[in-house]
């Protein structure tokens, strides 16, 4: 199974675009499932190590917990373009992290980076600390905490 | 879109809420780019449009022609995949040449790459 389908999830989730794209139809799910078997099978040539991904409650949790904070990020950064107060202090942090897989931190990065009110700029693999920058700081160790406990907890669950 | 007049009243309410909210959001993360004072932080106003902004009017898509042709349409699930994975590798692109420009010119308020801020 495992040289067959050397990564199960992409395949996977090729195969669900093609069907997403072109409708469901017996002719289309063939095609599909070809596609997702070749293409797939082609990451090989690049010698990518693949993810170890523990997909569970914590895949949910993850997503609504991101979902639920980029609503509220959305409406808190509206109201600083539309407010603009005085004394908004913007400015880089940097935030110890735990994580070490690769994929782990790419994910991280997208969510700091999707959520408007922060964003990745730099992650220091040998120091192990990542920099960001937010739009409006209060108080550093709050953000350290919030990504500690909200993310890197359950991306370690995920990934690690 | 000639298709409109045989939308329910029902969906049609729904559906120009979603795409009113989404456009305003959107133009609000527009109008930051022109308010907010530094780079990196109109940076964080374009992320508007491209989140809460690009799901609401997605969502008034899939309702409209889910109920036009009764039957689910939701391809615009890749639209929203895709826009999340490749909207923050631009913004970090964007944020990592600022950052080697500022760093260049010893700009104040940026740190360097070991983390200590510049002084000035």
């Amino acid at each position: 199974m495992k040289r067959f389908v050397p990564f199960p999830l992409l395949a996977l989730a090729l195969f669900a675009m093609w069907i997403l794209l072109t409708g469901f139809s017996p002719g289309h799910v063939l095609l599909g499932a070809l596609v997702a078997l070749i293409v797939s099978r082609s990451m090989l040539s690049l010698q990518v190590e693949p993810p170890r991904v523990r997909i569970g409650w914590a895949v949910v949790r993850l997503s609504g917990i991101v979902l639920a904070d980029i609503v509220r990020s959305n409406i808190a950064v509206a109201k600083i373009i539309l407010v603009n107060p005085p004394d908004r202090h913007s400015d880089f942090i940097e935030l110890p992290t735990q994580l070490r897989s690769p994929y782990a931190l790419a994910v991280l990065a997208l969510i700091i980076t999707a959520t408007p009110g922060s964003l990745w700029v730099q992650h220091d693999a040998n120091r192990h600390v990542i920099l960001i920058h937010v739009l409006d700081l209060v108080d550093e160790a709050e953000w350290t905490e919030l990504i500690r406990d909200r993310y890197e907890r359950l991306l370690m669950e995920i990934f690690e | 879109m000639i298709q409109a007049p045989d939308l329910p009243t029902w969906a049609a309410i729904i559906i120009a809420l979603l795409v009113l909210g989404g456009s305003i959001l959107t133009l609000v993360g527009a109008l930051g780019l022109i308010r907010l004072p530094t780079f990196y932080a109109r940076v964080h106003a374009t992320t508007l449009g491209a989140t809460a902004g690009m799901a609401a009017i997605l969502l008034a898509s899939m309702l409209c022609f889910s109920v036009l042709q009764t039957r689910p349409v939701v391809h615009e699930i890749l639209i929203a995949l895709f826009v999340t994975l490749t909207t923050p590798v631009t913004l970090i692109l964007l944020a990592r040449a600022a950052i080697y420009r500022d760093r260049s010119e010893n700009a104040a308020q940026v740190p360097d790459a070991q983390g200590a801020k510049a002084e000035g």
